[in-house]
């Protein structure tokens, strides 16, 4: 599904370059639940954006699902996001004025899906994470682990081919992250290939597979049983 | 992206954030409210100071006869001048090229009465064009004609005021009224905006005068009309003329400044011109100055929301709009409230506008106050545009960049 060669990133902060990503393979196949993990600095969240067609990458080779993502304007990035791609992050990013519903439903108007089959969908997903009665509430109406129970729900409605999360327990407590955990490893038992940035070694163990990143180079990769 | 659902999108977003939208609103509608009522108040000053200056016709010279101080050709100085009807037609012929009418103004008081109601007014003995020259409007009736002055009819034509004193407000038209052992014909009714001392007044065929003062032929006030379309320096030429002619006609020494008096209406003119000319640069500036306000405050309210806005864009970017569809939205949404706000903002500055009528005519000299349709319409669009200019380049720097970016901001 990901194939990353020799991937290279390096940042320029003022006259001096500091490099980030140094020559990274990755290849995650589908249906895959990955952890990246690493402290802070690794390079962890930088790989991510660039897989997240968030961020350019200077060289090596990136494709998604057999399709080169190279040098796309912002555009084409859109496009590719919308279609290939769902993201949930650390704080949640819910737009504030919006219900629920339609926040999950933002993404299928910008696929072009009608205002009636965007409701039918976005109301399904939220059924799937289990939130079905608070379709009609506020973000700020609902706790850190229901937040972030509807940004899955918003990142899965456009049915991606990768779910990116970006230390989705990063600002919850230790139960409520079990449970967003669990949600997480429910839909990849689905067939979902996710993706997910953490630096707690609790959630990696959660994953099918942890690559650990350091200085911008994979340590370890290890399958878990 | 001009679609249904996009409105629908921009509705939704206008509904939920509705102190943003009250604010960018009440911005546009108080920048156009301000700029045309100043823009009216300031056309309203300058209806009531045109109105001040032009209860009279304005192309005409008045001549006055006077006392002489300087001794000339034989004649002693102190000496009475009296112009006759003999001089009127001399000068008539002499000017006919530049003079359209001379009208003749003989002042006297008397004491009218009518039935049992009696008062002094200051008679009028005139010719016709008096009614052009003085702006006099017929009420009812008619005014003095040729025929009056010809046949030295004893006909009247009363002020306002007149009828109102001595009729007790009936009808006066078709009556007599009388003085001292002469009866007169009321004929017409008329009004002036020069004020009420202007409706006291009656006025009577100067022929008609004459012969009753035992058929003098004496005129005492002279009202030159000159041609319309002459500048003000050619009246000023015409006046020189003028003034030698009779003088030279009456043997007045050219050096004496008193044997007649003589003024030139157009003078006024002249001046009122100037002053209107300045009062209207200080109203354009203020025009300007508050449209220019008004676009700062619209850009500033703009570049405010996108700002506040950033970290929603960065999500919709990171969930798959693209730039195009984010400065469409930003844009779409702002022209919608200032084209909305806007409009308001005109129709309510209308009303205000026509609410204040003439009501402050007493206090501030503004009557009337106004703006060309044109002009408000001119500065709403002007508005709008700014207005969407100004959300414009906020939105379209926030569409470029990177979603990351946007997203980190608190």
């Amino acid at each position: 599904m990901i194939e990353i060669k020799k991937l290279n990133k390096s940042y320029r902060i003022g006259q001096n370059s500091l490099h980030v990503l140094k020559g990274i393979d990755l290849k995650i196949n589908e249906g895959e639940l990955v952890a990246i993990m690493g402290s802070s600095g690794s390079g962890k969240s930088t790989l991510l954006n660039i897989i997240g067609m968030l961020d350019n990458y200077d060289s090596g080779l990136y494709s998604l699902d057999n399709f080169p993502i190279k040098d796309l304007d912002e555009t084409k990035a859109a496009k590719y996001r919308n279609q290939f791609l769902g993201f949930v992050f650390q704080s949640f990013n819910l737009i504030n004025y919006k219900t629920a519903l339609e926040n999950i439903a933002l993404p299928l108007y910008y696929q072009g899906v009608s205002r009636k089959e965007r409701q039918g969908i976005a109301l399904e997903y939220l059924d799937k994470v289990g939130l079905a009665d608070w379709a009609e509430h506020l973000p700020s109406e609902l706790s850190g682990g229901q937040k972030q129970r509807i940004a899955i729900a918003r990142a899965l409605a456009s049915q991606p081919k990768v779910l990116l999360a970006d230390e989705p327990t990063g600002a919850l407590d230790s139960t409520t992250s079990e449970e967003v955990m669990r949600l997480i490893k429910k839909i990849n038992k689905e067939g979902k290939t996710i993706l997910v940035v953490t630096h707690e070694h609790d959630i990696a163990n959660m994953c099918n597979r942890i690559v650990t990143l350091k200085d911008g180079v994979i340590m370890t990769d290890v399958k878990i049983k | 992206m001009f679609n249904k659902d996009s409105w629908k999108e921009i509705f939704d977003t206008i509904q939920k954030n509705k102190l943003r939208t009250f604010l960018s609103g009440f911005t546009v509608a108080m920048g156009i409210l301000i700029f045309i009522i100043l823009f009216g108040l300031g056309n309203g000053l300058q209806n009531s100071f045109g109105e001040f200056f032009t209860d009279d016709q304005i192309n005409t010279i008045r001549v006055y006869p006077s006392t002489t101080t300087i001794p000339y050709r034989g004649y002693e100085s102190n000496r009475r001048i009296k112009f006759t009807n003999k001089d009127l037609k001399e000068i008539k012929e002499n000017f006919k090229s530049t003079i359209e009418d001379i009208v003749i103004r003989n002042t006297l008081f008397t004491q009218i009465t009518y039935k049992q109601n009696s008062n002094s007014y200051q008679v009028r003995a005139v010719s016709p064009g008096h009614k052009e020259a003085e702006k006099t409007i017929i009420m009812r009736g008619r005014y003095l004609n040729e025929g009056d002055i010809i046949n030295r009819k004893k006909h009247v034509v009363i002020g306002r005021l007149v009828e109102q004193d001595l009729f007790n407000g009936e009808n006066s038209i078709g009556e007599y009224i009388h003085e001292s052992g002469h009866s007169w014909r009321v004929i017409g009714v008329f009004q002036d905006e020069g004020g009420d001392r202007e409706e006291r007044m009656l006025y009577v065929p100067y022929t008609t005068v004459q012969k009753i003062q035992q058929n003098t032929d004496e005129i005492d006030q002279m009202i030159v009309v000159y041609d319309k379309n002459m500048s003000y320096d050619q009246s000023l030429i015409l006046e020189k003329e003028l003034e030698s002619y009779i003088k030279k006609k009456k043997f007045i020494s050219p050096e004496d400044n008193r044997g007649i008096y003589i003024s030139n209406t157009g003078e006024g003119q002249e001046n009122t011109r100037q002053f209107s000319s300045v009062l209207n640069i200080i109203i354009s500036f203020i025009g300007i100055g508050t449209l220019i306000a008004g676009i700062i405050g619209i850009s500033n309210i703009m570049v405010f929301v996108v700002k506040e806005r950033t970290k929603e864009i960065g999500i919709r970017k990171a969930i798959g709009a693209s730039p195009k569809s984010i400065i469409a939205m930003i844009l779409q949404e702002s022209i919608f409230i200032t084209i909305i706000s806007g409009y308001s903002g005109l129709l309510t500055a209308f009303l205000i506008l026509n609410l204040i009528g003439d009501s402050l005519m007493e206090k501030y000299f503004i009557s009337a106050p106004y703006i060309d349709t044109s002009d408000a319409v001119w500065a709403t669009i002007i508005l709008i545009f700014f207005g969407a200019l100004a959300g414009y380049l906020p939105a379209r720097k926030a569409a470029r960049i990177k979603p990351i970016i946007a997203l980190r901001d608190k």
